[in-house]
């Protein structure tokens, strides 16, 4: 059994409640942060843990709590990002709903840490239920002194809100997010400045994923050198992984990051293999953002080495053979799912969330939806093809924020992985309103050298 | 038609709301006073509802109108009391949420879009809400429906029902 840091708890019968939180060791790291370590002793252990965006980007977050910009006499902001959207990933719900205290404490030692007194939690609007989860749990933190005023008598104050979205991918993204916090649309902004310079209100503020501000429980608990004895190389510590798609046991694991992708998808500990003995054809590993992989670059490496749950491994040989750990969203799919089919949704849930901001994006999202809808209706040309690549191609980088590229790259990495599929689709429109391409070649041992990208 | 006007506890909710802010940034709780008037006021957001809010967080008109605009769990037009809201987005899709779709347009003879003519249910499609594990799901008020089946949308349908002649 892989050793567990942040759910290892989670199923401890009224867990979700104060009382039970803190018989089972609860706020012990925020004593010892508060009273013990200090702001730059915490700030140290998280620098010392390697402890990266667990959001999708990946970024240190270490590194990010020391850009904030500390001017006199301006408050300072951590915005808590539960704004959970993108396709494949459903962890964070599952960590607020079932041990939200584990995050009002990582919420409380991190506003500590960054020297902010209000803190607002962002979460969808979707997870209505959530909210009230949250709020219990920030009362029954406040009435036991652990938020207020003067916690633990350190002259520290903090207060935690919760805020709901209202249904829109893009507040995902850290500018869009303050946008929408502010009460406006959420467009995202153009950085510079950096939320850790203006933010919220035109304040210093941090944005962080609430995994990631979870993590800095274990992480105080068990000090920075011991949290690097979790995982592999630069990825450090456990991650949790929301699975889904065919397999026998969907659900949200938690995973040092030292197991192979193979065990991951077979192994009765978390996915159970493929459901109803289907062989597996294809997976996109971190969120539908990230490029999908077929069956046999997925379990290896184009070098032929065993491909790692871990940022580095999955992300080994680039975008032309390799994709990302991303949100940790693992899509699953097996030999009867049409790759078309699958990545015309995202085209559409792209389109439907861009911001409108950017003509790259708002344009070319609707372009490759429209393309895509042709070639899966049987409508398409040959040309079309290429003519997605070339649309994919100018929206990435176009755009002031990620979303482009997000939507940019599974057209890309579908082409270049699948393309056999989409030309059968095109040179047999009929057949292909009947029946799927199926498994054909996508599981077969690599030749080597690994097939260049298109 | 009846004045838009929020009960005194809302009015409190909405105190308490902006108190959330510092002083000056009663912008930051549109969104979450756009959640309390569609609540209140028929599970739509008119022309006059919005107009309220405006004038309850001092702000023009169209500063409600452009977010209103932009967070797609707003709707502008009148809805069924049941708001079937079934994800499509691709994990759901390769968990047979198509299928799931198109019984729902069947047993209740509406597309995408549409009320039924009694009022009591619309049919939406959106995009992923997280729960794909748990696929296929729909929204439905509140709270998801999940690992839904045709069986369990006819219950679904019938629990609906049910509750509306109660009222």
């Amino acid at each position: 059994m892989g050793r567990k840091l942040l759910l290892d708890k989670a199923h401890i019968e009224g867990i979700r409640y104060y009382d039970t939180y803190r018989s089972n060791g609860g706020y012990a790291a925020a004593e010892k942060a508060l009273k013990t370590l200090g702001p730059e002793g915490v700030l140290d252990e998280v620098k010392k843990s390697g402890l990266r965006g667990r959001g999708g980007a990946g970024f240190p977050t270490g590194l990010k709590w020391s850009f904030i910009a500390k001017p006199e006499g301006v408050p300072r902001y951590l915005v808590c990002n539960a704004d959970e959207s993108e396709p494949g990933t459903f962890k964070d719900r599952y960590l607020m709903e079932f041990i939200p205290h584990l995050l009002i404490e990582g919420l409380l030692i991190s506003s500590f840490t960054l020297g902010a007194n209000s803190c607002y939690i962002y979460i969808r609007g979707e997870y209505a239920w959530i909210p009230e989860i949250l709020e219990q749990a920030i009362a029954e933190a406040k009435n036991k002194g652990w938020l207020g005023k003067n916690i633990l008598g350190t002259g520290f104050d903090l207060e935690i809100y919760v805020q709901r979205g209202a249904g829109a991918y893009i507040c995902g993204e850290e500018t869009a997010l303050i946008e929408s916090l502010e009460g406006k649309r959420g467009n995202p902004r153009i950085k510079p400045p950096f939320p850790a310079v203006k933010g919220l209100w035109q304040s210093p503020t941090v944005v962080n994923n609430v995994e990631t501000l979870a993590a800095v429980v274990p992480i105080v608990n068990i000090g920075g050198d011991e949290y690097i004895k979790y995982g592999t190389g630069k990825s450090t510590g456990t991650k949790l992984i929301s699975a889904c798609g065919n397999i026998n046991k969907p659900g949200v694991y938690e995973i040092e990051m030292n197991i192979s992708v193979e065990e991951f998808i077979y192994s009765d500990e978390y996915c159970g293999g493929i459901k109803n003995n289907k062989r597996l054809k294809a997976c996109i590993p971190g969120g539908s953002s990230v490029p999908v992989l077929p069956a046999n670059l997925l379990l290896k490496t184009a070098k032929g080495e065993t491909r790692m749950m871990t940022y580095e491994s999955l992300a080994d040989g680039g975008f032309a053979t390799g994709s990302m750990l991303g949100s940790g969203g693992f899509i699953v799919m097996d030999e009867d799912q049409c790759i078309v089919r699958n990545t015309l949704t995202f085209a559409r849930f792209y389109h439907h969330e861009s911001c409108g901001q950017c003509s790259p994006c708002r344009e070319g999202t609707g372009w490759m939806k429209k393309v895509l809808q042709n070639i899966e209706n049987g409508k398409g040309k040959m040309s079309d093809i290429d003519l997605l690549w070339d649309i994919q191609r100018k929206i990435e980088g176009n755009t002031i924020c990620p979303l482009g590229d997000a939507a940019a790259w599974p057209v890309a990495a579908a082409i270049r992985h699948f393309r056999d599929e989409f030309e059968w689709h095109v040179a047999n429109p009929q057949e292909s309103q009947t029946r799927n391409f199926g498994l054909a070649h996508y599981a077969d041992p690599l030749p080597a050298p690994a097939p260049a990208a298109v | 038609m009846a004045v838009v006007q929020f009960s005194e506890e809302k009015l409190n909710k909405v105190k308490e709301i902006i108190a959330r802010y510092p002083e000056g940034k009663q912008k930051s709780a549109l969104i979450p006073v756009l959640h309390l008037a569609q609540e209140a006021f028929g599970g739509w957001l008119s022309a006059e509802t919005m107009d309220y809010v405006a004038s309850l967080l001092q702000l023009k008109s169209i500063e409600v109108y452009e977010v209103a605009t932009f967070y797609s769990m707003f709707n502008l037009k009148p809805v069924g009391t049941y708001l079937f809201e079934v994800c499509q987005t691709g994990p759901c899709m390769v968990s047979g949420s198509d299928q799931i779709i198109d019984y729902i347009k069947n047993k209740l003879g509406i597309g995408v879009g549409e009320t039924t003519a009694d009022g009591l249910f619309t049919l939406k499609t959106v995009e992923c809400l997280g729960a794909c594990g748990y696929a296929p799901m729909m929204q439905l008020g509140k709270h998801y429906r999940e690992h839904l089946t045709p069986a369990k949308v006819d219950e679904i349908i019938a629990e609906c029902r049910s509750k509306a002649n109660a009222n």
